[in-house]
């Protein structure tokens, strides 16, 4: 069994620490006997077989050369969700993964529609997202999601997408609705910017065991010793207002 | 002088010395709030009253030292300074430190003014204080939950840039591509950089650092990179590459968190310094400094003696005694800066660490940016770890990804605490490395204040 792994545009999607997502992922299945290939796809080449993709955060102008690139792996990308790859874009990843995102300067950056979602940037006198977060994951098992937001865009979900979770603290998706992130199947979005998957050790191993699934089918994923992360886990959570048991 | 203006100076200078007497902070920024309260020109009007104008020091790293090298430089040459010395760099700040600088009738007992300024705030002040000379540091991530943006802070420096009089300078690093090419088109500009290849390295560290040529979004290709993103890089596609330096270093030798030598050049002159400062980033530092002098007609004599004098200041390397074990505080703000204190630590034999990590709005509310830090460099190291902070835990889980070993780390949330504890597994006589964010320090400095060293900030 081994774990392929890759990441999108690593030197452009990295704005706040992405690659601890990567860190985190890589060795939670080493350290459970699965070896892991990590693939880094730059701008303008193919899109390489994997379990997971992951897409990080970039600046607008990181994001408008990341996007035409991403638009034109997308055929591919969408193959290799049909195969049963896990997608999971944070931040300005997850805007990309959805139908379009509506900039500031009325421009128009395409994403891949992965996401039945819809990113409109209010303008720069409306206030940017910003602050620490805590939500209720809707996914079996995962519990909490602890993070930092700091977004402009505000995104909005279609009838093909559920949200990734109900605000306890923060913004989430708009300010608005109190929906966090979004998800279809196996792939993934969500605010909680940067490295998420370090302090969110639940989510981390749900998305390792779906991208096993692909090609192993249900694996067990024996348990870490995951004290620090969830002391981690806490105090975030409680720098975001809530507080959890065990603290 | 309007009343309006009398009484904004008379109850910023009171609100100093209640604040003083009832020791509410240090009185290097409640003063500006009220003076400014009560004058929103103050600024303004007591800038224009700095006989040789004002100098502004802005970029992500290096202002304090850079501000306070400039400033000692111009004392060296005779002249009277006003400077915002305890780093109180937002509007207040300033306002306090000129309040403070004036007599009672608003005459300033100053011939120029030096001003370390933040970056964000620079463009919203450079209108007011029309400095004569800017010196952009550099520009790295830094508190995204405040900044937003590294690109919007270029945007609005580009603008300020344009707000300068006729004969104002900029000094700018040229070596970090981002503040040249902000800088590049200015009607007077000093570049500087570091020429001594040797004192780099190959490749970037990481691929956040990479940086797309601001003409054509194609990666530049680097000769030889000194930290992060700064280096000598060329765009393969337009060409665009860094200006070449007017102001630079030569034959750098940096010994570790100790200082470093290195031989400055500019026009026909050439000269040797030694400084106390620990670590390359330093180096830019006093370039940096040799840039605005140079611009300022500072003669060469005056620079060395103000590099020579200038000893680390507190949490920039400065070392005190506690309990029979030496305390270094190197101030750890963001990724890039973090980077280059564990490079200067990797030179040093080192047996103890005191990490603090908060996440107050002046450290930047979002910790995210430990992941950025190359603590991978250093995992062989065999220092014992204390860490601290509000956000101790998010380190200790870094630095366990890092591949540091867990057994020699050790979590306590009291800043104190954790100093002990740090102590304790410290050879004696030995040193120990304290690594704290911004109000971690503030917080260091006052807890070791308390304990009776070091000095109270405003006395600095
Ligand atoms: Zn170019």
């Amino acid at each position: 069994m081994d774990l392929r792994l890759a990441a999108l545009f690593p030197d452009l999607l990295n704005l706040y620490g992405d690659r601890g997502n990567v860190l985190v992922l890589q060795s939670r299945a080493r350290r459970r006997g699965i070896p892991v290939e990590v693939l880094p796809v730059g701008l303008g080449h193919p899109l390489p077989d994997a379990d997971l993709y992951l897409l990080g955060g970039g600046e607008d102008r990181q994001q408008a050369l990341v996007a035409p690139a991403l638009e034109a792996l997308r055929p591919q990308l969408e193959a290799a969700v049909r195969s049963g790859a896990v997608v999971l874009g944070v931040c300005g990843g997850y805007q990309l993964l959805g139908h379009a995102y509506y900039a500031a300067d009325g421009s128009v950056l395409r994403g891949v529609g992965l996401l039945d979602v819809v990113t409109r940037h209010p303008g720069h006198r409306a206030p940017r997202l910003v602050g620490n977060a805590a939500v209720a994951c809707v996914l079996d098992g995962v519990g909490t999601l602890v993070g930092f937001e700091n977004h402009g865009g505000r995104t909005w979900l279609g009838a093909n997408a559920r949200p990734l979770g109900r605000v306890l603290a923060g913004f989430g998706n708009n300010g608005r609705d109190r929906t966090e992130g979004a998800w279809a199947g196996t792939v993934f979005g969500t605010y909680l910017h940067g490295p998420l998957l370090p302090k969110n050790p639940a989510f981390a191993d749900y998305l390792l065991r779906l991208a096993l699934r692909r090609r192993f089918g249900d694996v067990h994923l024996s348990p870490l010793d995951d004290r620090w992360e969830h002391a981690a886990h806490v105090r975030a959570a409680e720098r975001a207002g809530v507080r959890l048991r065990g603290a | 002088m309007p009343p309006r203006v009398w009484a904004a100076l008379t109850a910023g200078k009171l609100a100093a010395q209640l604040s003083r007497a009832f020791r509410i902070g240090g009185g290097t920024v409640v003063p500006g709030r009220v003076a400014r309260w009560l004058a929103p020109d103050l600024l303004r009007r007591l800038a224009r009253g700095l006989p040789h104008g004002a100098v502004v020091v802005t970029g992500t790293n290096g202002k304090t030292t850079t501000a306070r090298l400039v400033a000692s430089a111009l004392r060296a040459a005779g002249l009277r300074v006003v400077h915002n010395r305890a780093g109180a760099n937002l509007p207040a700040g300033l306002v306090s430190t000129l309040v403070l600088a004036a007599d009672g009738g608003g005459q300033l007992r100053a011939d120029v003014g030096v001003f370390e300024v933040d970056e964000a705030t620079f463009p919203r002040v450079a209108g007011e204080l029309k400095p004569r000379l800017v010196v952009l540091t550099n520009l790295f991530r830094d508190q995204l939950d405040r900044y937003a943006e590294v690109d919007r802070v270029a945007v609005g420096w580009r603008q300020a840039l344009q707000t300068l009089g006729g004969d104002a300078v900029v000094c700018f690093n040229a070596d970090d591509p981002q503040v040249a090419d902000v800088a590049r088109d200015a009607p007077r500009s000093v570049a500087f950089g570091i020429e001594d290849v040797e004192a780099g390295r190959e490749t970037l560290e990481d691929a956040a650092d990479v940086r797309y040529c601001y003409r054509c979004g194609v990666p530049y290709r680097y000769r030889v990179v000194f930290l992060s993103h700064v280096g000598h890089y060329t765009c393969p596609a337009c060409g665009t590459g860094r200006p070449r330096p007017a102001v630079r270093a030569e034959a750098v030798r940096v010994a570790g968190t100790s200082g470093f030598t290195a031989e400055l050049a500019w026009d026909g002159e050439r000269v040797a310094v030694l400084s106390e400062l620990p670590g390359l980033y330093n180096v830019y530092n006093v370039l940096a400094a040799a840039a605005a002098a140079h611009a300022l007609g500072i003669p060469p004599q005056a620079l060395l003696r103000a590099v020579q004098a200038t000893k680390p200041a507190f949490g920039r390397g400065e070392r005190l005694w506690w309990r029979g074990v030496l305390l270094q505080i190197l101030l750890v703000k963001n990724p890039a800066g973090f980077n280059e204190v564990l490079r200067a630590l990797r030179a040093e034999p080192v047996r103890s660490l005191w990490i603090a990590i908060h996440d107050r709005t002046a450290d930047g509310r979002d910790v995210s940016w430990l992941w950025d830090v190359d603590f991978e460099t250093v995992r062989e190291s065999k220092a014992w770890v204390t860490v601290t902070g509000l956000r101790a835990e998010d380190l200790a889980v870094r630095l366990k990804y890092a591949g540091w070993a867990e057994d020699r780390i050790a979590v306590h949330r009291d800043l104190l605490r954790a100093l002990e504890h740090a102590v304790a597994h410290t050879p004696a006589g030995g040193t120990l490395y304290c690594l704290p964010t911004y109000t971690a320090m503030l917080e260091l400095r006052a807890l070791l204040a308390r304990q009776g060293v070091a000095v109270a900030f405003w006395e600095d």
